[in-house]
């Protein structure tokens, strides 16, 4: 399978700065990214200087400039986890990768680092497959092709507009359920990426993510807060909303979204049973908001993102 | 954690093994270890005076041409003659609640880890627990052992629903059509994906019958592996079919499927261009078929398995008997398998007479 070559000034990737020393996490990171342009957004609410290590290629914006941009406009809140939407704004490229910053990359079985940039660029410029499910996976990766039984007039795919990777070592569960099982953690690396088909509904986790911004990039707006949004993962439904639209989005204009490979490692931080006692009210809107999303149908005249 | 130590139950006495053959059963002398506490059907394709030998120590029935003629009288012909799919006749005579079939080129497959992989318990694990048609879990199967639903999951989705087929893979040779193989002779599978997933609502795939389990009180009629090999224009998508059909039904009722693990070792790569023969009709048909089965409903008073198959039967000779004539006769196949099933399973049976040997 030949290698697609995208040119590395076609690559954003933004971080949204929820700690104030980011020098391990950039240290980690600082062989995938040397090579590609940062956005580093302050979540607005962090108080102090960021600390990042020389050599970077990088912009940083913090609050002023958000204020500066949208002034003090309250429709749309930057602050939190919703900070690294506002890099997306700003970047004018067209591939986006997007990383937490509690996360390092994960490695393969001799101990060497996974490319996850890399990965999320093949999967946003191979085709996806949402037509029609292929049991051996994404049949654009190396050593695989559509089974029997695919139809030939849907094999050359779809633009893909998301690549959604995943998490080794602390997965992305919900706050209930992390408290439930403390000690769970995912060791479990699947190697596939697969497409997912049209109409199906996914939780979207922000994470770890990479998408073609000239195809879905005004569908992912921070519209989605909760009154008591906090400062850890799972005290926040933003990046699902926002997910539910892009996946709605990119089935009615026949574009893919990946879900699998890369995985990144991601670390401790904060205790779910503390997240509990606020009061966790994305569960219930979660039981509104999918039926909605599911029967939404956008229509025919609309034809861009 | 919580105590995932509890095995997986053996079901011996409530699954069948459903192996067609027309060569031998040498093939089962590796999977002894892990077939033996059940019950084979066999069923035997081609020359019926070939005598088949069963390895010893198996309990088996064993069924040829001439007992399928004299079991199903003048609907034995929609049970397909030289063609791996008269292996639906085996899942009609069965009496148990599940199925698990498997071709006699497949063999034990060792996972990454080099221990060698129960296929069986696998597709039983599967079985077992609910699938989730409804939402994609981006963690796969939720209730695999170290993984749960992840963060966005509604709590209301979270039951699952009764998982009604559980579709294996292979590793060695692909499942891929002829021309595939043409261009790529020499592609092996050697990635092992440690992943079960439930393929969503709304979504087709192409379900291949060599390493498949299924809940034959759940969904069996609808396996009906179509009318293939001998005297048919068509060959090598009786599993396809009986997928599609299958597919549909378990999304009109609510029922999940499974795809990913158990992997098997597939050994024999068949010859492409007998396939290309086999399956040209096929390719070009299913630019027909793919839309129909895409665009099929049923209608809400299809509560059983038994009415959506027949409804389907339907809608096929209706839309699809003009693609070939072949289709209309298709469509009365799947009546008479229909009729064959509920006359071998009548309801209420569900203890049934006890299960004999074919002669």
């Amino acid at each position: 399978m030949s290698q697609v070559m995208i040119k590395d000034d076609e690559v954003d990737i933004v971080i949204g700065a929820l700690q104030s020393d980011l020098t391990s996490f950039m240290e980690e990171w600082r062989p995938v990214f040397s090579r590609f342009h940062l956005i580093i957004v302050k979540d607005p609410d962090l108080n102090g200087e960021l600390k990042i290590p020389e050599g970077f290629n990088l912009n940083l914006y913090t609050k002023s400039d958000i204020d500066k941009l949208v002034g003090s406009s309250s429709s749309i809140s930057f602050s939190g986890y919703s900070c690294r939407y506002f890099g997306y704004l700003v970047s004018h490229k067209k591939y986006i990768i997007s990383i937490d910053d509690d996360c390092i990359p994960a490695r393969d079985g001799k101990g060497q680092i996974i490319d996850a940039v890399a990965q999320h660029i093949t999967n946003l410029t191979t085709p996806a497959t949402p037509f029609f499910f292929n049991t051996l996976y994404d049949p654009f990766s190396k050593g695989t092709d559509f089974v029997r039984g695919y139809p030939f007039s849907l094999r050359s795919g779809v633009e893909c507009g998301l690549s959604c990777g995943l998490w080794l070592n602390l997965a992305d569960y919900d706050a209930p359920t992390q408290a439930l099982k403390p000690d769970q953690r995912n060791s479990r690396y699947v190697d596939a990426v697969l497409t997912v088909p049209t109409r199906a509904m996914m939780p979207v986790s922000g994470i770890n993510i990479g998408f073609n911004s000239e195809l879905v990039g005004p569908a992912l707006l921070p519209a989605f807060r909760l009154t008591k949004e906090g400062k850890l993962r799972w005290e926040t439904v933003e990046d699902i909303w926002t997910g539910m639209c892009v996946k709605v989005v990119c089935d009615h204009l026949k574009l893919g979204v990946k879900s699998g490979l890369p995985y990144f490692c991601r670390q401790e931080r904060g205790s779910a049973i503390e997240s509990l006692k606020k009061e966790w009210e994305g569960v219930k809107l979660m039981e509104d908001v999918v039926p909605f999303f599911q029967s939404v149908r956008l229509s025919e005249a609309a034809v861009t993102a | 954690m919580a105590a995932s130590k509890s095995s997986t139950p053996l079901l011996k006495d409530e699954l069948d093994i459903v192996i067609p053959t027309i060569r031998n059963l040498d093939f089962l002398e590796m999977w002894r270890p892990f077939f033996q506490p059940y019950h084979l059907i066999i069923v035997q394709d081609g020359d019926p005076s070939k005598v088949i030998k069963v390895p010893d120590g198996f309990d088996y029935e064993l069924y040829n041409r001439n007992d399928i003629n004299k079991i199903l009288g003048p609907k034995a012909n929609c049970i397909s003659f030289k063609d791996s799919a008269c292996r639906c006749f085996g899942y009609m005579v069965s009496k148990k609640k599940y199925i698990f079939t498997i071709d006699d080129d497949c063999f034990v497959a060792k996972d990454p880890t080099g221990k060698e992989i129960n296929a069986l318990e696998q597709h039983i694990k599967n079985l077992l627990s609910p699938s989730t048609p409804f939402f994609f879990n981006t963690l796969y199967d939720p209730y695999r052992d170290g993984t749960d639903f992840v963060r966005g999951y509604p709590f209301s989705l979270r039951e699952g629903v009764p998982t009604a087929v559980s579709h294996g893979l292979w590793l060695n040779i692909p499942d891929y059509d002829a021309p595939t193989q043409l261009v790529k002779p020499l592609e092996r599978n050697t990635r092992y994906v440690d992943t079960v997933m439930t393929i969503p609502k709304g979504t087709l795939f192409p379900m291949c019958g060599m390493n498949l389990a299924f809940n034959r009180e759940l969904i069996g009629p609808a396996m009906y592996f179509g009318l293939m090999g001998d005297g048919q224009p068509i060959g090598r998508y009786d599993d396809m079919w009986a997928g599609w059909c299958t597919k549909v039904i378990c999304d009109h009722l609510g029922l999940g499927v499974k795809t990913g693990l158990p992997y098997i070792w597939h050994s024999k790569a068949s010859n492409p261009f007998v396939n290309l023969k086999k399956e040209y009709k096929g390719i070009y048909w299913q630019e027909e078929l793919i839309p129909f089965f895409q665009s099929l409903t049923l209608p809400k008073d299809c509560t059983t398995v038994q009415k959506c198959y027949i409804e389907i039967s339907k809608q096929v000779k209706l839309k699809l008997g003009k693609v070939d004539d072949y289709f209309n006769k298709l469509a009365d196949a799947m009546l008479k398998w229909i009729e064959a099933w509920d006359e071998l399973n009548p309801s209420g049976a569900s203890t049934g007479v006890p299960n004999g040997p074919a002669k």
